[in-house]
């Protein structure tokens, strides 16, 4: 029993200091994609390449002056962005990252946690996740944050629901809500069980993808900070950390959504090799879901934002409908296999 | 004393007291943040019953689709704090009394009638099929209970409807 808490806690400690590096290298990643496609240097003066940029951004925030506005709401201000991003971090529990390893004589299992219900415990979550920037754009007092909170959270429950019916097509051909045995069952036959290559999901998988996209309140679908119309939308009053905090979220948000695309669709941590060398399976989920991070950085750069109404009816007039399209397909070719 | 039962305990008394609070708070917001909380806290205690899925669900569900509605709505009219109580009819605050009354007297009838159950033990292989879990539920809701769920499903189609034709505007 204490060597799996032990086991856990160091687990969880290792987790929690790659994703905040990952985070903190994202902004910079980030920042350099789009200066080149935008033909530009980018961060350049900080370190070689820039690479000591997220250093120094991280010690600006801290040393910035932490503003509460007098009229805010105190109490709830102050945890909203805890909120966030507490909801983002709890997530990446339940990802497997690798298959198992041997360190030291003990069998340790690339993931933190399996749950049999690991699924919706994503999915829980996420839904919880939008309390923050709900909270926050409320607590704020002022319009522009509570216009941004308000479009987050009728963006977040609209396409939560493409975002969990598309997932469903997966389970009903998986047969299990666990994560774990998700990555498992695709592995062998050269990629050939990649649930990206069967027949409905690959759509399912666009859809996936795109709901994800709006989930993270990514452009095309970051109405929520739109900055021509709402300053910077639920964040516009947070200053210091707590807008890092804000920030993390959203970053986090994103690794996760790419995480579990990767895990669903992408074959998890499988790949040439992994089964003789297990932590192979930690740099192909790495390379994975990096490639699908700098996917949605670079729709980031050449996609215009939605329209309001545009962005609903997208959401409940194409993306549902094919989801559940994609669910009876899915269904019907079950039965008729079985 | 077992962690499970410590962690029920904790969350049991968490999910009273946030329960409490809904009624206690004068701002309808926190009022239904405190009710977040019991929906969170009661996932928690489901959890320790080892009623995984329904613990997922639950916030999926309550904490995490209906409440947020709730909060957009309140946040919508925004309400003023200060905002005097109105209530019309003085005489049904009385009523309560007696209807508490029979609510807890019913409580503990049903209580005392239920035979003292523990909780069934955890298989030590094939976990996935125990009670609690996904399998167990959708098998028992396809096969013993497929009436009450298609039923169920029915009525929910029918406030679907129900909504949709009351929220149509005529011109459209």
């Amino acid at each position: 029993m204490t060597a799996l808490l032990l086991e856990w806690t160091i687990k969880i400690a290792v987790l929690l200091g790659v994703l905040m590096t990952a985070v903190a290298y994202l902004t910079l990643l980030e920042r350099k994609f789009m200066s080149w496609i935008q033909l530009r240097v980018g961060p350049d003066r900080v370190g070689y390449w820039g690479l000591l940029q997220p250093v120094a951004d991280g010690i600006k925030m801290i040393f910035k002056e932490d503003i509460i506005p007098l009229e805010a709401n105190r109490a709830v201000y102050l945890a909203a962005p805890a909120i966030a991003l507490i909801a983002a971090l709890m997530s990446m529990i339940v990802i497997p990252y690798g298959s198992q390893v041997n360190v030291f004589g003990r069998v340790i299992d690339l993931h933190v946690t399996r749950m049999n219900v690991g699924v919706l415990y994503v999915l829980a979550l996420t839904s919880l996740g939008v309390y923050g920037f709900v909270l926050a754009g409320w607590a704020s007092n002022n319009k522009y944050s509570l216009l941004g909170g308000l479009r987050s959270s009728a963006q977040m429950i609209s396409y939560e629901l493409a975002f969990g019916l598309s997932m469903v097509s997966v389970l009903l051909y998986t047969g299990t809500l666990d994560l774990a045995s998700i990555a498992e069952g695709q592995s062998g036959w050269y990629g050939l069980k990649w649930n990206t290559v069967q027949f409905p999901l690959m759509f399912v998988f666009v859809v996936f993808y795109i709901a994800a996209l709006a989930e993270t309140n990514r452009t095309p679908f970051d109405l929520p900070e739109a900055d021509s119309e709402l300053v910077a939308g639920y964040h516009t009053e947070y200053s210091s950390m707590k807008f890092v905090m804000f920030q993390v979220a959203e970053y986090l948000n994103l690794i996760t959504s790419s995480s579990i695309a990767t895990t669903l669709f992408l074959g998890g941590w499988n790949g040439p090799f992994v089964d003789r060398f297990p932590l192979l399976g930690l740099v192909y989920f790495g390379v994975k879901v990096l490639a699908l991070i700098l996917l949605a950085m670079w729709i980031r750069y050449t996609v215009p934002r939605f329209r309001y109404d545009q962005l609903m009816r997208f959401g409940w007039k194409v993306l549902l409908p094919i989801a559940i399209i994609n669910i009876v397909i899915t269904a019907t070719i079950l039965l008729l296999r079985s | 004393m077992r962690g499970e039962t410590i962690l029920f305990v904790v969350f049991a008394v968490l999910a009273l007291v946030t329960a409490l609070n809904v009624l206690v708070q004068r701002n309808p917001l926190y009022s239904a943040l405190s009710l977040i909380g019991t929906l969170a806290s009661l996932s928690a205690v489901y959890m320790t019953l080892r009623a995984q899925f329904i613990a997922a669900v639950q916030i999926v569900v309550y904490a995490g689709a209906i409440m947020v509605l709730f909060v957009f709505v309140i946040m919508l009219l925004n309400v003023p704090k200060d905002q005097p109580q109105v209530e019309k009819q003085k005489g049904l605050r009385y009523l309560a009394i007696p209807f508490a009354g029979l609510l807890i007297a019913e409580t503990f009838t049903v209580l005392q009638r239920l035979p003292a159950r523990s909780m069934p033990p955890l298989p030590a292989s094939g976990g996935d099929q125990a009670v609690g879990t996904t399998w167990s539920i959708g098998t028992a809701l396809f096969t013993d209970y497929l009436l009450p769920f298609e039923v169920t499903s029915v009525l929910i189609l029918m406030a679907v409807v129900g909504a949709m034709v009351l929220a149509r505007r005529e011109n459209d």
